[in-house]
């Protein structure tokens, strides 16, 4: 029988080269792969991009591996701290500001779609999402039937770093409530997808119609202690 | 005349959101609409993180890490709430299932066009979230904002300077001021608040106003006590 489960984190996060990209789960305080991206930082990886929805949540995450000098580019929908006077994104914005890091501002929506058609085998797709603003600029635009629409590429990750709550040895997963926000669709898009599970259970503990990323979707599966961030 | 102070301007929204509806309440001033719906308007509440069937965290309960709104607010679940990923939350949006949008805004034109996402300075980190997703997809496009900004200027403007975040999306706008709907390229006051004018709002805007003949008064002192 398969089994994707990893011993160690350092063994889930090898293998990734130089300009990779990779997705990153994870809405504000929920479903961050932390304790990957830690374990990424001890690897000898660079000019990566990251595609995640924000540019940081505080000391852990995306923050230390710009800090290293690892992230050519980030792909994100929001950019800025929320808070400015409890700057979660202070390493994004640095960086960003010293011109040492690219930046793709992507809506939330496009980008969860831009990933899906990536994992599904979809081409380039037509959105109504920033018709007539600057985020459409130097993209093909069309009006169909009088409504404007934009040209939107497929986002594929060579990797993905998703947070679960459950696992099983053939990578079947589910979530705890919002923490599953992106990483279904990320776990799609990648050619390469790392699970961090809060808890490994027995092949056919998680009933079949509650799987909610089918292991077809994830070659690695972690358990590890969770440090979730504040609220 | 006094202008509505933030949950004053909170309430009068919350009551104007239709019953039954399925509403998203954006980043910032909106989520302080939250708890000012009635349990008997029957709104369900939706975050773009696939959160339908929400509400703010009752008090002495625990926070939890991973049930927060868009905003980052600690929020709890109502009963008979359904969680999904970006992708089914956002065909929610995207797809028109959405009655009602909240959102704050920089500016708003007479046409429906909003800028609320990027100052367009030169040091400014722009942060769109999921806001150029909500205004194309929603079936009524909300703006809850101040009359004028900090400097005193309109943001009721004849065309936005800063860049947009959809074309011809606004179909209302609620102020500190008046509530005014977005019809026909045109700003119509549907309400203003106890002790202004016409020519006191037109003042402080931009673009022209024009007035509905049924347009009401806001009366702060009658508005609706908070939830106890």
């Amino acid at each position: 029988m398969m089994n994707k489960i990893i011993d160690s984190l350092r063994q889930a996060v090898e293998g990734i080269e130089d300009g990779a990209t990779i997705l990153l789960g994870g809405f504000g305080t929920s479903g961050q792969p932390i304790e990957l991206m830690q374990a990424l930082l001890e690897q000898p990886v660079k000019n990566l991009t990251l595609v995640s929805n924000s540019s940081g949540n505080g000391p852990t995450g995306i923050g230390p591996l710009i800090e290293a000098g690892m992230v050519k580019k980030l792909i994100c929908s929001f950019a800025r701290s929320p808070n400015s006077k409890n700057p979660s994104a202070a390493a994004f914005e640095k960086a960003f500001r010293a011109g040492q890091i690219e930046l793709e501002i992507v809506p939330q929506g496009t980008m969860a779609e831009r990933l899906r058609a990536a994992g599904a085998g979809i081409g380039p797709f037509f959105t109504p999402t920033a018709f007539g603003t600057k985020l459409a600029e130097g993209k093909e635009t069309r009006v169909i039937d009088g409504k404007g629409y934009v040209l939107e590429q497929p986002l594929p990750g060579d990797v993905a770093f998703v947070k679960a709550h459950l696992g099983d040895a053939l990578g079947n997963l589910t979530y705890r409530y919002a923490g599953r926000n992106f990483a279904p669709v990320m776990a799609m898009a990648a050619k390469l997808t790392v699970a961090q599970v809060d808890r490994i259970v027995n092949v056919g503990d998680i009933a079949p119609e509650f799987v909610m990323t089918p292991g077809i979707f994830v070659q690695r599966v972690i358990e590890c202690e969770h440090v979730p961030l504040n609220p | 005349m006094s202008p509505l102070t933030r949950d004053q301007l909170a309430r009068v929204v919350a009551n104007d959101i239709p019953s039954n509806s399925y509403v998203n309440l954006g980043i910032g001033m909106p989520t302080l609409v939250a708890p000012f719906l009635k349990p008997e308007q029957g709104v369900v509440l939706h975050s773009e993180n696939g959160i339908l069937g929400m509400t703010g965290l009752p008090e002495g309960q625990a926070p939890d890490v991973d049930l927060i709104n868009a905003s980052r607010g600690a929020v709890a679940l109502t009963p008979g709430a359904s969680i999904s990923d970006h992708v089914v939350s956002f065909t929610m949006i995207r797809g028109g299932h959405l009655d009602v949008t909240i959102l704050g805004g920089f500016q708003v034109a007479p046409n429906g066009d909003l800028a609320n996402w990027d100052t367009g300075e030169p040091d400014a980190i722009p942060a769109v979230g999921g806001a150029m997703d909500l205004v194309v997809g929603a079936k009524q496009v909300f703006v809850m904002m101040q009359h004028v900004d900090k400097t005193g200027r309109p943001k009721l403007v004849e065309q936005c300077s800063y860049p947009l975040t959809g074309v011809g999306v606004v179909t209302r706008v609620f102020t500190d001021l008046a509530i005014l709907d977005v019809t026909d390229n045109r700003f119509v006051v549907r309400a203003m608040v106890e002790g202004t004018d016409l020519q006191t709002l037109q003042a402080k805007s931009d673009a022209p106003l024009s007035i509905a003949p049924d347009c009401w008064i806001i009366e702060p002192t009658a508005i609706d006590s908070p939830p106890t």
